[in-house]
């Protein structure tokens, strides 16, 4: 019976089918719960940097807050302007999600807890985070209003500058690992945190954690939705669940770019101390705590920084970040190449 | 020299920290919201709120129909109909507020020579529809009745002032 089964997952069409809906639904419902609470935790975070309450009435401390909003969302009404292109102004906020989900098929949870083990895992990643911006431009031009394009703009642009630096990052870690498989960049890491990236690469986790800001358009440099300008940047005119599932894309990215920062510096589910006590606790927790520590990053910077200026947000991506990131690659490969410390592969 | 310091504090990011630093520090201050349906702040005994028609203690209500609160009303939202009563006494028959076109300026409560019209202590006066909000004489009495005690407490600590 049990070897049936077996079998029929394992060859069977309709079983591998189904294998792989599972897995798909294991990683998107916890997610999808997690963008949820991250919502919660960020207006919890600036709020109490602001010596504010934050959202206590809707549930007990206000945990039913982040259902309540997104019951909210899925019940208005979605208004397609007249003069938009309906086609692509509904295609647009599905590109956005789909991308920020799609790009966690390749992340490692534990030691073989992946989706897709492939091993251009860092490059796939690198490519899906790049397509998110066409639903950003999609937007912005259906929507047909000057403040949706001038938004898309800036926010296309801006992301295309600073992958040009998270590239460079990538490729760093790269050259110290030996491995596009993003399972082998966490186990090159192996053995306590005085092995994990960041020490060594410093900088770097930095450039990378500055770009990744930028990346998702958050403060300091959230301004293609800067408000006194440009209303709300590319989503003007989106509402309801059209504008819900680009706040959800924009939530999965921040999650995907905190978990690709912690895989690249942090040692991914590695614990801390390789010894007893630490060594129980499971993977996973370790991976989900040194998100959250990311995450909490970003909620700590939007409540900390004021909104960069546009020649300012370009001039630090393309005259601070650009060389110093290619700088500290040739460094790098330099000191790997002559220390004799380049990886076998 | 001095670019060489700017330059090093640019890149060892000491303004960004000395930020973060000072933020986080703030996280763990006490908060300093007033958790309001469950607290409220102090109110003034001058406080504006909502409007009650106040009575003698012998129950005869005070409002003289002297119109002055309705002509002095910069928003126009009182309407007053008045005339004698069975006996002899003038009176109003209708005494209406607009409250959604109130400013709560206080000006009738200054022009009532009677303290009849009062703006009590209450701002907690929210209705679902629009059509609660035309006050009419009885409910401008009821609010009298119900907040009479803190009305004669505020208008004994404000006399002094007046």
């Amino acid at each position: 019976m049990s070897a049936d089964l077996i079998q029929f997952f394992t060859t069977n069409w309709l079983g591998q089918a189904i294998v792989i809906l599972a897995q798909c639904l294991a990683v998107t419902v916890p997610l999808l719960v997690a963008v949820a609470y991250m919502t919660y935790v960020d207006r919890k975070v600036w709020a109490s940097i602001q010596l504010r309450r934050g959202p206590n009435v809707v549930g007990p401390f206000g945990l039913l807050q982040p259902f309540a909003d997104g019951l909210k969302l899925v019940l208005k009404e979605t208004i397609v302007p007249s003069s938009a292109n309906a086609i692509l102004f509904i295609i647009a906020p599905m590109i956005t999600f789909m991308t920020a989900l799609v790009a966690w098929a390749v992340v490692p949870f534990d030691d073989g807890w992946v989706i897709a083990n492939i091993n251009v895992g860092i490059l796939y990643l690198f490519a899906i985070s790049s397509l998110g911006v066409y639903g950003i431009i999609i937007a912005g031009w259906a929507s047909n209003s000057k403040y949706a394009f001038l938004g898309a703009l800036r926010s296309a642009a801006q992301m295309v500058s600073y992958e040009v630096s998270i590239g460079f990052v990538l490729i760093t870690v790269l050259l110290c690992v030996g491995s596009l498989n993003l399972s082998d960049v966490v186990l090159a890491q192996s053995g306590g945190f005085w092995h994990w990236f960041f020490l060594p690469l410093l900088p770097m986790f930095v450039i990378f954690f500055v770009s990744a800001l930028a990346e998702t358009n958050r403060t300091p440099f959230d301004l293609p939705m800067s408000e006194a300008e440009l209303v709300a940047g590319f989503h003007t005119e989106y509402s309801a669940m059209t504008f819900g599932l680009f706040f959800l894309g924009e939530y999965a990215n921040m999650i995907l770019l905190s978990a690709l920062g912690a895989i690249l510096f942090l040692g991914g589910w590695m614990s801390p101390i390789p010894y007893a006590p630490f060594t129980y606790v499971p993977g996973v927790v370790w991976f989900a705590l040194k998100i959250a520590f990311l995450l909490f990053v970003f909620s700590w910077t939007k409540g900390t920084l004021p909104r960069y200026r546009y020649d300012q947000l370009m001039r630090l991506g393309w005259k601070v970040f650009l060389p110093v990131s290619l700088g500290w690659v040739v460094l790098t490969a330099a000191v790997l190449q002559f220390g004799g410390w380049v990886p076998k592969s | 020299m001095a670019s060489l310091d700017r330059t090093a504090r640019a890149f060892l990011l000491t303004e960004l920290v000395t930020g973060f630093a000072l933020t986080l520090k703030y996280m763990f201050k006490p908060k300093v919201t007033v958790n309001y349906p469950h607290e409220k702040g102090p109110l003034s005994p001058r406080f504006r709120g909502e409007h009650a028609l106040r009575r003698y203690p012998n129950g005869e209500e005070r409002c003289i129909a002297c119109k002055l609160c309705e002509a002095i009303c910069p928003a126009q939202a009182i309407t007053i109909e008045a005339e004698p009563r069975d006996d002899g006494s003038r009176r109003t028959t209708r005494y209406d507020i607009d409250m959604t076109k109130c400013i709560y300026c206080g000006f009738c409560q200054e022009a009532c020579p009677v303290d009849a019209i009062v703006e009590g202590p209450n701002f907690e006066f929210s209705t679902e529809t629009r059509e609660e909000l035309m006050y009419n004489k009885d409910k401008l009495l009821a609010n009298g009745d119900r907040w009479e005690s803190l009305i004669a407490a505020n208008l004994h600590a404000d006399a002094a002032y007046r």
